[in-house]
């Protein structure tokens, strides 16, 4: 299309802010107007990927023949308009709010988990906010800390409503939401219950999108360090794929730098004994679920089958469809598998007592520490995985003990259990999981090499992805899903029996775990979308691309598993869901 | 003295109000029938030519609001009465519920003809579930008759139901969202706009939402052939005005008066007088969220015009006259009191600034206030009045900084009472 074709068809509007004349499509809001010329008007509760609420108010502008000021975020700029961020009352108004908000506010910042990374605190140094002419009246209120995965402090809350709309509009879950009013008014739970005993899945969309500490990961930074000063432990690390993605974004690098090098050299520098990669489980992954897949298909199994490495998701089907849980994978997650074997067969090859392994995992993900705590998830009382640290810990770990990572050399991971390959890169990603069963299991099935490896059409964004795939004559239907919202979608026509997939991958956060609940704050969905282009980059440059031609996998089926789903396989790899009754069924 | 009038009021005590038969010998559906025989545009322009204005407190075009309504496109329109009535001392519209519940199911039925409505809601105050059963048997019998339902008055696809929704007590439910909201079932929570009610409102369908009194005065001039209406009124506010008198009077009670009577024979005449002969400390305008007066107001005319250029509105038609025993500070404490309690909460201003508000009152009232606190107390009633999500934040100080402006002696540091 050319470019009078393209104005022709959004037609501009001219507007001044602040005398400076500015020209923007129609539909143009005045805070993106004001940020074409480079005026950042201040803001909280806008958020770029939600719908606009307009309730902090700290947008508020002053528009020439308007009685009142007007919100930044939620007004569009018509011909003519002039806008004033700088005026007197402007600057009173957002004072004033960042006063008000400050005295309702727990100011203990040095030991808040947010501290340095938190919005209110960088507009009240932005605005120069001394001291406060308000009384305090914030009710200080011990930290929600019930589960393993997600803490609250409602004396940090702004009341802004992020974390609302992430819930009920981005997982359609609405675990939390507004209750009571007035300066009452806070944002709690139904019945004000825990949020496990909620609908909640624990997927931390929350605490990626709240501006302050007031929903963050639970931290377990400490029992890492324990472990690591502990001479007598073996301390191993595996780390997921969307973690290399995504954890220079608080190193000063761009959205979607791959940094898996620094980031190994990082861990060894930590004093991690061994430092292996979850890719590796992702493959040995692939090499059950695939198998499971082509069973089921050929010898009568219950389908759609539906991939189980999301810990948001099995949680949510659990909670909200237990009695369909037979379509889940048996197949543990790729963290899971990792520290099945990490604790079976890495022993016995290391020679070291498995008693004095700790397995750590670095995950972008709040729900994995839920994961890893499943009884499930271990044996003789022992866990396979002992700690789980989200990237936003690993990058605090990085900072307490002082390393420019952008500075960093690069090394490789450890050996037998940090080899992966392309296809278990791309699990990081919405469509990537499947793309790689695909790759592995159209070989199994037909015996012939599979020329194309990109399956394009379970790749993007898009929030329910459909392709078909010949497996040696038989068509199989496809879908790939990311977000629960998305995901109820389909789970409505299995329940309706309308489903006409064989084969469902579903992934709980948006763009898959790139956009995990547990990434970098900023995490926005243009910065997914370049962390999901880098693991497609990191699929591409590697020479093996396919699960079942990893080498370290090759050894471990000969020596250890036998074939897949082998009765050991069954025993260290597979698990069982359980339906969890809700508290309150209206 | 006696300003009292009816013509808004002319069907009060005349026909039996639980009777639809009753209400038709008096001439009760005319205006319906005269009304679908007429372009709606023109009933729109017969409301602009009586130059009616909301009678809400917003004090909007009420003629052009109807006119513009109508060419949102859709066949589905919504028309919700707005009976939630929460503003303090207002309570004329429940005197035009109780005395004549059929003109206002009139009302919303030509509201209906004009705006292509399929659905009517009545949004009343929970406060007036006594007159639930009034409302539902007009609705009853108005449906019986064949003025609602399908086909209403043998017109092809004039197809309109009433629903009667009650509120749940909360003050800001009389905001238009959030009346809408409640309507849908959702917590009662203003929301922004765009998208305008007009467009986008109940349900998402384009929704004109208009006071009692407001819809009740459609069928009068429908009627008005001989142009009674505006033999009332003086100069822009034309015809007469529904009004409620409360506080400190002899005869609190709500009465027709028309445009121009002044103050003084509102407050001497129809009420009565002051108990005890005191002496005026303040008058309030429009409820909680208007304006005061002290009685150097007496002799000026009760119209928009004249009453904004004394600083107060006519706004819910409210009149609260507070005696000498009730100080200035004690008035505005327990004002703020009830915007503490009925703040949404939801934006920042209004939540968290009715809060400092009532602290810093406390503090003057205690005789501890310093300057500092007076004139944050101030800024902070203009950044609501100034940034506020919606209506309540944008009136809630209303009172405060017109008692500043008219009694600055209060606000002296050290000073008090006053």
């Amino acid at each position: 299309m050319s470019e009078a074709a393209i104005e022709k068809e959004v037609p501009m509007v001219h507007l001044t802010i602040n005398n400076i004349p500015v020209e923007v499509p129609k539909g143009t809001k005045i805070m993106q107007a004001a940020l074409k010329l480079g005026i950042d008007i201040p803001h909280l509760c806008y958020h770029e990927d939600q719908k606009i609420k307009a309730h902090c108010r700290l947008c508020s502008v002053e528009v020439v023949g308007k009685r009142r000021l007007l919100a930044a975020c939620s007004t569009e700029c018509w011909e003519g308009m002039e806008v004033h961020t700088d005026t007197q009352i402007v600057r009173d108004t957002q004072v004033s709010i960042l006063q008000l908000m400050l005295a309702n506010h727990n100011k203990d910042c040095l030991s808040c988990p947010r501290n340095q990374n938190c919005d209110l605190q960088r507009l009240c140094s932005r605005f120069n906010i001394l001291k406060s002419p308000l009384p305090s009246v914030v009710k200080i209120t011990p930290r929600i800390e019930t589960n393993p995965s997600i803490v609250r402090d409602p004396s940090k809350c702004i009341r802004c409503g992020r974390c609302i709309r992430a819930c009920k509009d981005v997982q359609g879950i609405a675990a939390l939401t507004y209750a009571h009013r007035s300066s009452d008014i806070v944002v709690t739970t139904a019945y004000n219950k825990p949020m496990e005993a909620t609908d909640c899945i624990l997927c931390g969309q929350c605490s990626l999108v709240c501006p302050t500490g007031a929903i963050v990961e639970k931290d377990d930074t400490q029992k890492v360090l324990d472990a690591l000063q502990n001479p007598k432990k073996h301390v191993i690390v595996q780390v997921a794929p969307a973690v290399r993605v995504s954890i220079g974004d608080a190193f000063g690098l761009e959205p979607g730098a791959i940094s898996t090098g620094q980031m190994v050299t990082a861990l060894k520098l930590l004093g991690f004994d061994k430092v292996f990669d979850t890719n590796f489980g992702a493959d040995l992954t692939i090499m059950e679920e695939s198998a499971e897949f082509v069973q089921r298909l050929t010898k009568g199994g219950v389908l759609p089958m539906m991939t189980s490495c999301s810990p948001g998701w099995v949680n949510y089907m659990e909670k909200h469809y237990g009695d369909l849980r037979d379509h889940l994978s048996s197949a543990k997650s790729p963290m899971s598998m990792f520290g099945a074997i990490a604790k079976t067969y890495y022993p016995e090859h290391a020679g070291v007592d498995v008693h004095d392994i700790v397995t750590v995992a670095i995950m972008p993900c709040t729900a994995k520490k839920f994961e890893a705590a499943r009884p499930e998830m271990g044996r003789d009382g022992m866990r396979d995985v002992d700690v789980v640290l989200t990237t936003r810990e690993l990058i605090k770990l990085i900072k307490y003990v002082g390393l420019e990572f952008q500075q960093l050399p690069e090394s490789d991971f450890d050996s037998p259990l940090g080899f992966g390959t392309g296809a278990g890169a791309i699990f990081g990603a919405s469509g990537g999981v499947m793309e790689a069963a695909l790759r592995t299991a159209y070989e199994k099935v037909t015996g012939k090499t599979l020329e194309k490896l990109d399956f394009d059409d379970v790749r993007g964004f898009e929030g329910i992805k459909e392709t078909t795939v010949d497996l040696g004559g038989k068509t199989v239907r496809i879908a790939v899903a990311h977000t629960l919202r998305n995901a109820r979608l389909i789970m409505e026509q299995i329940k309706q029996g309308t489903c006409k997939y064989d084969f469902i991958e579903i992934m709980a956060c948006p763009g898959g775990c790139i956009g995990g609940g547990g990434q970098p704050i900023g995490t926005t969905n243009a910065v997914r979308k370049k962390r999901m282009a880098a693991l497609y980059q990191i699929d591409k440059s590697l020479p093996l691309r396919k699960s079942h031609e990893n080498p370290e996998i090759i050894t471990l089926y000969k020596d250890f598993l036998g074939e897949p789903l082998s009765e050991k396989a069954h025993e260290l790899l597979h698990t069982t869901y359980h339906k969890v009754d809700r508290p309150y069924e209206f | 003295m006696n300003n009292k009038v009816s013509f808004l009021t002319q069907n009060f005590g005349k026909y039996d109000t639980s009777s639809i038969d009753s209400y038709m010998k008096i001439g009760g559906f005319s205006a319906l029938r005269k009304a679908v025989k007429m372009e709606g545009e023109d009933i729109a322009t017969l409301i602009a030519e009586n130059k009616v204005r909301g009678r809400g407190g917003a004090e909007y075009d009420m003629g052009r609001k109807w006119s513009q309504a109508r060419k949102v496109p859709g066949n589905n329109h919504i028309i919700i009465c707005n009976a939630d009535e929460g503003e303090t001392t207002t309570f004329k519209d429940r005197e035009l519920i109780k005395n004549d519940p059929f003109n206002l199911i009139e009302a919303m039925i030509i509201a209906a003809y004009v705006m292509r409505a399929t659905d009517g809601y009545i949004y009343m105050r929970a406060e007036y579930a006594c007159f639930r059963p009034l409302l539902l048997n007009a609705i009853r019998q108005a449906h019986k008759y064949g003025f609602l339902g399908k086909n209403i008055l043998g017109i092809e696809g004039f197809d309109y139901e009433i629903h009667l929704y009650s509120g749940a007590g909360a003050y800001v439910c009389g905001e238009g969202t959030a009346l809408i909201r409640s309507i849908e079932g959702k917590a009662g929570r203003p929301r922004m706009k765009p998208p305008f009610v007009k467009v986008s409102g109940a349900f998402a369908r384009p929704t004109c939402l208009q006071n009692v009194e407001s819809l009740s005065l459609v069928p009068h001039l429908l009627l008005d052939d001989e142009k009674v209406y505006q033999s009332y009124g003086v100069g822009d506010s034309v015809g007469t005005k529904m009004i409620s008198v409360g506080g400190n009077v002899r005869h609190p009670g709500a009465f027709e008066i028309p445009f121009g009577t002044t103050v003084r024979d509102i407050i001497y005449g129809l009420a009565g007088g002051i108990q005890g002969d005191r002496k005026i400390r303040l008058i309030q305008f429009g409820g909680a969220s208007g304006k005061i007066a002290t009685d150097d107001i007496l002799d000026t005319p009760y119209t928009y015009q004249d009453l904004r250029a004394h600083g107060v509105m006519v706004g819910s038609g409210a009149l609260c006259v507070v005696d000498e025993r009730t100080s200035v500070i004690d008035f505005l404490r327990i004002n703020q009191d009830f915007f503490s309690e009925e703040s949404c909460g939801q934006c920042t201003p209004c939540r968290e600034g009715n809060l400092h508000i009532k602290i810093i009152l406390d503090k003057i009232k205690a005789g501890t206030a310093t300057k500092e606190d007076i004139a944050v107390m101030e800024k902070i009633a203009r950044v609501m009045s100034m940034s506020s999500l919606c209506g309540l934040g944008e009136t809630a100080q209303n009172t405060l900084r017109s008692a500043i402006e008219v009694f600055p002696e209060v606000f002296a540091v050290g000073g008090a009472e006053a």
